[in-house]
């Protein structure tokens, strides 16, 4: 069946002031839209439940890249074909800058926002585990003030999130301190373009000789939302880099990962694909352990 | 329902245009229905196959995602904007001489992403043909033939941009 527009409410106060008022004189009501990316899929098909929607496509105070010493600041309404072409951001933040090339296609880039991916909470979301390996911060704003949360603890659970009723996700604060760590971020899907994720593994590490001193791993589609693989972390935290290593950390990630089969892949293909990725990661850690 | 909605204003091909649909009606809907603009097509309605792509603003955008309330004070370019007095523009010759057109369905969206890539990079590579393409699906073509269009293209408005330097 086709949406019909006229059962639907969608308004645009046009300011962020706006926007949290509104949320805040009826929290919960109202469901805010950027790209339309997600919410008019749903909506083309007849599945979208929201009723009320508040319009945040256009707002100024949402759509920003800012960069102070510490961090780069994105703001919920930047478009990945922002982020891909913002200079300094693909230079410095990599990882977002390649996972933003593979959202959609050109006319999905142009309109998705970094924000919308992550308050639509796809388990497999492509800016995620770039985010997650980046030890991103995510600013919710609302008449109370704002706050700030590791990213790691946005997603609480399938489609679930940590903001409250009348919160609105308004920034991502990405640290600049990832400059010299070995970053590695890999999709699997059936296509370059528009394929969504089987599975997507990013990584940040720094060695001390051959000893890994520091590491995250981002997943997609290894858990109910992405999320860090802090388990595997731990077998790789302090280890020289070498082959038993690797395969303990194998074991880790396939003990720690729970994924699920769906129509785009298997819970046993996901897990094997991601082990090989980590493997993939590692030992680009150990060539380069190798080499110091 | 006899409801008010609210007037939206926007610029169509440069035509200043005022319609009062449902804030939440998809821009796709809104070009074919109230203003009988039918280039733009309509494939799979959830923004994978890129028919119903127009660009606001300069960018490319699905049209099929767009509610039409986000459109307001933008400039849309459909298809029917790229002839200009009812000639060809370089690209849709292209598609003509090189048959990067068959069933049609595809090709207004095909057009508008080749003329987003085309503003954008005037001399692509296959590959950044293929990518700036990418999310626009053809069943008839096999797809070889819409890329060789936008080569053409761009190999013409090379060739006619150094005849007009010299």
């Amino acid at each position: 069946m086709r949406g019909n527009a006229e059962a639907h409410e969608l308004i645009a106060p046009g300011s962020l002031a706006g926007v949290l008022d509104l949320l805040a004189s009826a929290p919960g009501e109202w469901t805010p839209i950027a790209g339309g990316t997600e919410l008019m899929v749903a909506f083309s098909v007849g599945r979208l439940r929201a009723r009320r929607l508040v319009n945040l496509w256009g707002i100024r105070d949402l759509r920003f890249i800012q960069a102070d010493g510490e961090h780069y600041t994105i703001g919920a309404c930047t478009t990945f074909l922002d982020l891909r072409a913002h200079a300094g951001l693909a230079a410095e933040l990599p990882l977002l800058a390649k996972a933003a090339s593979w959202i959609g296609s050109v006319a999905n880039q142009s309109r998705a926002t970094i924000g919308g991916n992550l308050v639509n909470g796809s388990p497999a979301a492509d800016s995620s585990p770039a985010l997650l390996a980046y030890d991103a911060e995510v600013e919710l704003i609302s008449h109370r003030g704002s706050r700030r949360i590791p990213y790691a603890q946005f997603h609480t659970g399938y489609k679930r999130n940590a903001m409250a009723a009348d919160e609105l996700l308004f920034a991502i604060h990405v640290p600049r301190r990832f400059a010299h760590h070995r970053q590695y971020l890999r999709k699997v899907g059936t296509r370059r373009a528009m394929a969504i994720s089987k599975v997507a593994l990013a990584g940040t590490a720094l060695l001390d000789g051959n000893v890994v001193s520091e590491i995250r791993l981002g997943a997609a589609c290894l858990a109910a939302f992405p999320a860090r693989l802090t388990q595997t972390e731990d077998v790789l935290l302090g280890q020289k880099m070498n082959r038993e290593t690797v395969q303990a950390a194998r074991r880790a990630l396939a003990a720690e990962a729970q994924p699920i089969d769906d129509i785009r892949s298997t819970a046993a293909y996901r897990k094997s694909v991601a082990a090989n990725l980590l493997e993939e990661f590692l030992l680009e850690l150990a060539h380069l352990g190798t080499q110091q | 329902m006899s409801t008010e909605w609210p007037s939206i204003h926007f610029t169509v091909n440069g035509s200043a245009v005022t319609v009062k649909p449902p804030p939440m009606k998809r821009l796709l809907d809104v070009l074919r229905e109230d203003l009988h603009l039918t280039g733009t097509k309509e494939g799979c309605g959830e923004g994978e196959c890129g028919s119903c792509s127009v660009r606001i603003n300069g960018e490319l955008v699905n049209s099929c995602l767009v509610p039409v309330v986000q459109a307001e004070g933008a400039n849309v370019q459909t298809v029917e904007g790229l002839a200009t007095d009812g000639k060809l523009n370089g690209l849709q010759q292209a598609f003509l001489d090189c048959g990067g057109a068959q069933c049609g369905i595809c090709t207004p969206g095909m057009l508008m992403a080749a003329a987003q890539l085309l503003e954008r990079n005037p001399q692509p590579d296959m590959n950044e043909i293929r990518e700036g393409l990418a999310g626009n699906l053809c069943r008839c073509t096999g797809f070889m033939r819409i890329f060789e269009s936008v080569l053409a293209a761009a190999a013409h408005a090379d060739t006619t941009e150094a005849g007009h330097a010299r």
